[in-house]
């Protein structure tokens, strides 16, 4: 008698649905063990964290904050990874976006007035592509992997940063801390409402969502990629260019990245400092696939993972357990989510002898 | 149903009540069958019928549900494949398992047990080889064989190792027809001795040319158990797919008074190391007649099928679409001009697995009409993948199912139907009917015919002499990356055909 995996012969709408929903219950329940077996009581916690931060309309709006960058990032990486681009970079990408932007707010002419939040957007998006653009130039020229292009040009714009802020970016009037001085005020978004610091970055969000479902849903270009990842020898078959996937898919990316990194310097951070993002980047892949490369699942999938950030917070502050309880919870979803998605489509039987 | 041979002897093989499911298909379903010493006996049936499950039950490779195996009189449990090479038990599969690399002599021994003796060895394969009539050289690299030399090889390989029931799965589809006939006198040879072979077809002609006896399948039962010789053709089709078999209607073609498709000096490797270098391969098809290009798989078919579709490049040539130079265009410009192409892999090539019939007809719509302003027209594209599923008799459950859950018969007549609706004023098939009922085949050829006689240029690819012959009104043998000259129809015999294939038409 031995274990055996086989395909299942068909993958039901539902399962395939139920899937992130089992794995995000799991991440619960082990989670929950997790606090118990640190000496914790395991619904207490799980309540600190997971329902208490948006008990208030501060802790909701926190979690829009953390939401956006996520969302934003999530829905352009789904556009490569739909067609097998597989850009772990996002978060070098932000970097170089949230660069770009302060660039132009703290060394822009004065006097542009309205004029210096639209170019920092546009410096931050076209530096978002270029970082990007290096991965697919590479790519497309010469077959590397973009995987390691990515990922090593993430640690590339974070050392750049670091030099920025503790060297010729650094803020004279910063008593020798890694930060720029902060944007001036027409480089700074103001916030929705005085009393929070949720900026419009939120519909900008929800605008990109929306061009991710028409992109995905009705597009040419959505299909073609779709087609180049799913049967990459049908794309050549019937022509679709693989280059062109990989530029769109990269190109794409970056920018969503870029312009994340727009909206933080814009928004809640003001200025550059030697962290910029608690892993928006890396934790946006994440919230792709929990929500299944789709615009709906990406924003439940965004709100989901941006709790985990609130969530290490509050537990942090309410039991003293290390914020970095946040990485653990991601990394339980991913492991778990990665688990219901192999059982969606395959299953193990037991084989006669 | 006892039979003389029977009678007087303990079967070779007896298989009783034979039943295998695998999930939503009944492969096999009570299958009955006997196997004398020494006949030569022909499982013959379609594509699906469920023979290769039988073999591997045969073979070991798989076990059956319920039934019983008994070999020489004693029952078999659940055996192994090694065990059924210990019981004398061998298989010739269609595709060889041969190192390229490695001479005929170390390809044999490493499967044989025991120390390896090579010199030794080389006496005993030649010996071999001449008993029965085998052209084998133990020295020579397997790579510089043909396919018809490896095959036999690859039955050599099972004769070292004495066997008492060899099993052979659609030998003859790599052969040239000259291959075949040498082939059944080794067999006949190898019987002779003894032996019992299994012989699995689809081609009525060479059971009745070969085998003493014949057990039809059917959709996985038993349809008939006759003697091949002396039962008809037509009752043979008539068990293996339930009625005679259908003839297609080839109206006098009319043609273009210019090439449609012309192609002059096509030469080199379009696949790096990989495939088969063209030389020099110079086309000429003209709108309303069908063209053919005979010749088995690997002497650059797929090369120069890939070179015309634009998915290859050629290092050297020229190639020219109704008039106006191609050979820099891409697929998806090709196609747009009035290309259209059938390849021989259906799925993950000419569909996509994992995508809906009407997204698999966008895949080559998108040239008529399926897309406007950058957005995919879903609506339409549904409406035209259920009117490919109608006019073809695919059996799916609609524009919604998965390409993938369709089989290889009903998803070629999908691709062909997709590609016929964009009208193609040249048309490009591969392998039209690998994998396709008798029924199923006859309609795809007729529509090829059709589209031809609309005043398109067709060029078809395929390993099936009676299909060309069929349905082409010329056919050139491409063989070893050459192409021979252009056999008009009446012309085209399978010996003439078969010269080529083997190269001694080049010499005249």
């Amino acid at each position: 008698m031995a274990l055996r995996i086989e395909p299942r012969r068909e993958v039901t709408w539902a399962a395939r649905l139920l899937a992130p929903i089992a794995a995000v219950l799991l991440t619960l329940v082990f989670g929950g063990a997790l606090f118990w077996t640190l000496g914790f009581d395991p619904l207490a916690t799980l309540y600190a964290f997971f329902i208490g931060p948006v008990t208030g309309l501060y802790g909701l709006t926190e979690l829009l904050v953390k939401a956006v960058p996520l969302i934003i990032i999530a829905a352009g990486l789904s556009v490569g990874f739909r067609a097998n681009i597989w850009n772990i970079g996002a978060e070098g990408q932000l970097t170089m976006g949230a660069i770009a932007a302060a660039g132009v707010g703290l060394f822009a002419p004065q006097g542009l007035h309205g004029l210096l939040l639209p170019l920092m957007f546009l410096a931050a998006l076209l530096a978002g592509m270029a970082w990007a653009g290096i991965a697919a130039f590479l790519r497309a020229r010469f077959g590397t992997n973009e995987i390691l292009v990515t990922l090593m040009l993430t640690y590339i714009a974070g050392l750049l940063l670091s030099w920025l802020v503790r060297g010729p970016w650094r803020d004279p009037m910063g008593f020798n801390f890694p930060q720029t001085a902060l944007m001036p005020p027409a480089g700074t978004l103001s916030p929705l409402d005085p009393r929070f610091r949720v900026t419009a970055s939120v519909w900008f969000a929800l605008l990109v969502l929306g061009l991710l479902w028409l992109f995905v849903s009705r597009s040419f270009a959505g299909y073609r990629l779709a087609v180049g990842g799913a049967a990459p020898r049908a794309a050549r078959y019937v022509g679709f260019s693989e280059k062109g996937a990989i530029w769109t898919g990269l190109l794409v990316g970056g920018a969503a990245a870029g312009v994340a990194g727009f909206y933080e310097v814009a928004g809640p951070l003001g200025q550059l400092s030697a962290v910029i993002s608690p892993g928006y980047g890396f934790t946006a892949i994440i919230v792709a696939f929990v929500g299944r490369l789709h615009p709906a699942g990406i924003l439940l999938g965004g709100l989901f993972l941006a709790l985990t950030y609130v969530g290490g917070e509050a537990v942090q502050v309410s039991f003293g357990i290390p914020a970095h309880i946040t990485r653990v919870f991601q990394g339980l979803l991913l492991f778990f989510l990665l688990a219901s998605e192999f059982f969606t489509s395959w299953r193990i039987t037991r084989s006669g002898a | 149903m006892a039979t003389a041979i029977d009678e007087g002897m303990t079967p070779r093989l007896e298989l009783r009540d034979i039943s295998k499911a695998y999930p939503g298909v009944v492969a096999n379903d009570a299958i009955t069958l006997s196997v004398a010493p020494g006949e030569i006996h022909a499982i013959l049936g379609e594509n699906g019928a469920g023979k290769s499950t039988l073999m591997k039950i045969i073979y070991g490779a798989t076990s059956p549900d319920r039934g019983e195996i008994r070999y020489d009189g004693r029952v078999l449990g659940h055996h192994s494949p090694a065990q059924a090479r210990a019981l004398g038990i061998e298989m010739v599969y269609q595709h060889f398992s041969l190192f390229e690399t490695a001479t005929v002599a170390e390809n044999i021994a490493l499967c044989l047990p025991g120390r390896m003796d090579l010199p030794a060895l080389s006496a005993r394969i030649a010996e071999t080889a001449a008993r029965y009539g085998l052209s084998v050289e133990p020295g020579r690299l397997v790579a510089d064989l043909s396919m018809g030399e490896r095959q036999q090889v690859e039955i050599l390989r099972c004769l070292m190792r004495d066997p008492r029931l060899l099993i052979l799965d659609e030998p003859t589809s790599v052969l040239a027809p000259q291959a075949v006939e040498q082939l059944f006198t080794v067999l006949r040879r190898i019987a002779a001795g003894g032996c019992s072979i299994i012989y699995i077809s689809h081609k009525l002609d060479e059971v009745r040319a070969l085998c003493q006896r014949a057990t039809v399948l059917r959709g996985g039962r038993v349809t008939g158990s006759t003697d091949p010789r002396t039962a008809s053709a037509h009752d043979l089709a008539v068990m293996m797919i339930g009625s005679d078999l259908p003839v297609t209607d080839h109206p006098p073609a009319s043609l273009t008074p210019a090439p449609l498709l012309s192609v002059q000096g096509l030469s080199g490797r379009p696949f790096g190391a990989q495939g088969r270098a063209l030389d020099g391969i110079a086309l000429d098809l003209f709108g309303g007649e069908i063209v053919g290009i005979a010749g088995v798989s690997g002497n650059g078919q797929s090369e120069l099928a890939a070179c015309l579709s634009g998915e290859a490049a050629a290092p050297a040539g020229r190639m020219a679409l109704l008039g106006q130079d191609m050979t820099g265009l891409r697929a998806d410009q090709r196609r747009r001009r009035g290309l259209a192409y059938v390849p021989e892999e259906r799925l993950g090539r000419g569909a996509v697995p994992g995508h809906t019939l009407t997204q698999n007809t966008l895949l080559t719509g998108y040239t008529a009409g399926l897309v406007r302003h950058g957005l995919a027209r879903y609506a339409q594209a549904r409406a035209r993948a259920a009117a490919i599923i109608s006019r073809f008799s695919v059996k799916a459950e609609g524009p919604q199912a998965l390409a993938s859950s369709l089989s290889g018969g009903n998803l070629q007549k999908f691709i062909l139907g997709r590609e016929l609706a964009l009208d193609p004023k040249v048309l490009i098939v591969a392998q039209p009917t690998w994998g396709v009922d008798v029924g199923a085949a006859a309609f795809i050829r007729q529509r090829i015919i059709d589209q031809s006689r609309r005043g398109a240029a067709v060029l078809v690819f395929s390993e099936e002499l009676e299909e060309l012959i069929e349905i082409c009104d010329r056919i050139h043998v491409l063989s070893e990356g050459r192409l021979s000259p252009s056999i008009p129809r009446g012309e085209a015999t399978k010996s003439r055909l078969g010269s080529y294939m083997t190269g001694v038409g080049r010499m005249h």
